[in-house]
């Protein structure tokens, strides 16, 4: 812990006094932690109030890794995998951020320009990935199927076993069918042929074992999707992976952290460009690298929250 | 403007780099494999794997918020200020909005 500062002001009562900075920081920096505090507390609002819903829909809230499957390249289920391959790149651009800072300190402006080019390439990779991301969310993967209540629920086999829709209309060698549209009509004449019941994407009451109060047998099931309709995809009114406020949340949450990493990397490109012009080795310190970089790797510690709360638990 | 960095080089700084990616990875493949043992909810409020999450996730914000953002080197009346308001308020909107969205379920 390094507690020593050069500060010359001594630690007495003329150190509020004004003329000095009592805090030891700038007054630009301590703007931009007092910024970064209000920010935490809105994003920790966001986050409080998906767990709010979450715990009230119980039932019908998606799991997020039967939710986020893909992986470029990769065929079948890949939970997590992608996620964690965004949250690897965003923490590698913190390195290379707090490694520009650190030049800055040795007063190195080419070094300083370099690592600030590395955040940004890492910067654009996050939010090609989020793009990415949300389109395959937007276009769906397994498909589920909305009753005459709003509620969403998934095909299932006889044991409560999910199936996609295609795997249910083309049979099980079906697998993913993003790019063929059903309709109603197929799934009612597949649950006429077989035994297929209907199941609630919420948890499970214990791991590993169903509820049973999620699944609908083949009967009563059959009568439900008389008036009911086939879903792929999400939108703001409807998501074939559960209630509709989980894509709601989904769609702000991640989208408003993905324009604070868009904002971040314009100010990051501002400030790289600053610093090629020699503008701060001019000045003599590199305190502008110091201040972005702060937003930065607050970007990126939300990101560590968002990744929990929203992937993971 | 403030010259309190520890002068030590980036060492440091590799390291912390490389306990994020350990704990990162340890948390996705716990989520991936979810071990049963860890399953069983204390309280029956959530699962032991949940509480796991969210102690590795304060772990590496712990880590970002002293070394990247630097605020071991800043003076306390700073920390403080920083520290205080996040840690209290912030628990504080979670447990209300969390017992209260289970109310609402149970409802």
């Amino acid at each position: 812990m390094a507690t020593t500062t050069s500060m010359e002001m001594p630690q007495d009562e003329k150190v509020w006094g004004g003329g000095n900075q009592p805090m030891g920081a700038s007054y630009g920096k301590l703007m931009m932690w007092f910024f970064l505090i209000s920010d935490a507390l809105t994003f920790s609002g966001f986050l409080t109030a998906y767990g709010l819903m979450r715990f009230k829909y119980e039932t019908t809230w998606p799991i997020a890794e039967r939710v986020f499957t893909h992986f470029p390249g990769l065929e079948g289920d890949q939970p997590l995998l992608y996620v964690a391959l965004m949250t690897f790149i965003l923490i590698m651009s913190s390195v290379t951020m707090v490694l520009a800072v650190h030049e800055g300190k040795n007063n190195r402006k080419i070094r300083v320009g370099l690592w600030m080019l590395a955040t940004i390439v890492g910067g654009l990779i996050f939010l090609g990935s989020q793009a990415w991301e949300w389109y395959h969310f937007i276009i769906g993967d397994k498909g589920g199927i909305e009753l005459a209540t709003t509620e969403i629920v998934r095909p299932a086999d006889a044991d409560g076993n999910f199936l996609t829709l295609s795997e249910l209309v083309h049979g099980e060698a079906g697998g993913h069918g993003h790019h063929e549209h059903f309709t109603i009509k197929q799934v009612q004449d597949a649950f006429a042929h077989g035994d297929y019941t209907l199941r609630f994407p919420g948890k499970d009451k214990e791991y590993g074992v169903m509820n049973p109060d999620n699944l609908i047998a083949h009967d009563e099931a059959v009568e439900l999707l008389a008036s009911a309709d086939v879903v792929q995809g999400a939108n703001m009114t409807r998501n074939e992976y559960g209630h509709k406020q989980f894509a709601n949340f989904f769609f702000f949450i991640t989208g408003f952290h993905g324009f604070h990493v868009f904002s971040g990397v314009v100010l990051n490109f501002i400030i790289f460009y600053n610093v090629m012009l020699g503008t701060y080795q001019r000045r003599g310190h590199y305190e502008m690298v110091e201040k972005v970089g702060l937003y930065w790797h607050f970007v990126d510690l939300v990101w560590v929250f968002v990744f929990t709360f929203f992937y993971l638990v | 403007m403030s010259d309190n960095h520890a002068h030590g080089g980036t060492r440091r700084l590799w390291m912390v780099f490389f306990i994020l990616l350990v704990v990162t990875t340890v948390e996705v493949a716990l989520g991936i494999i979810k071990p049963e043992i860890l399953m069983g909810s204390p309280g029956g409020f959530t699962s032991w794997l949940n509480y796991i999450f969210i102690l590795l996730t304060l772990f590496k914000a712990y880590y970002i918020v002293e070394t990247f953002m630097h605020l071991e080197g800043e003076r306390k009346s700073l920390r403080l200020a920083i520290y205080l308001p996040v840690l209290i308020l912030i628990p504080y909107l979670t447990f209300i909005l969390l017992v209260e969205g289970s109310a609402l379920f149970a409802s």
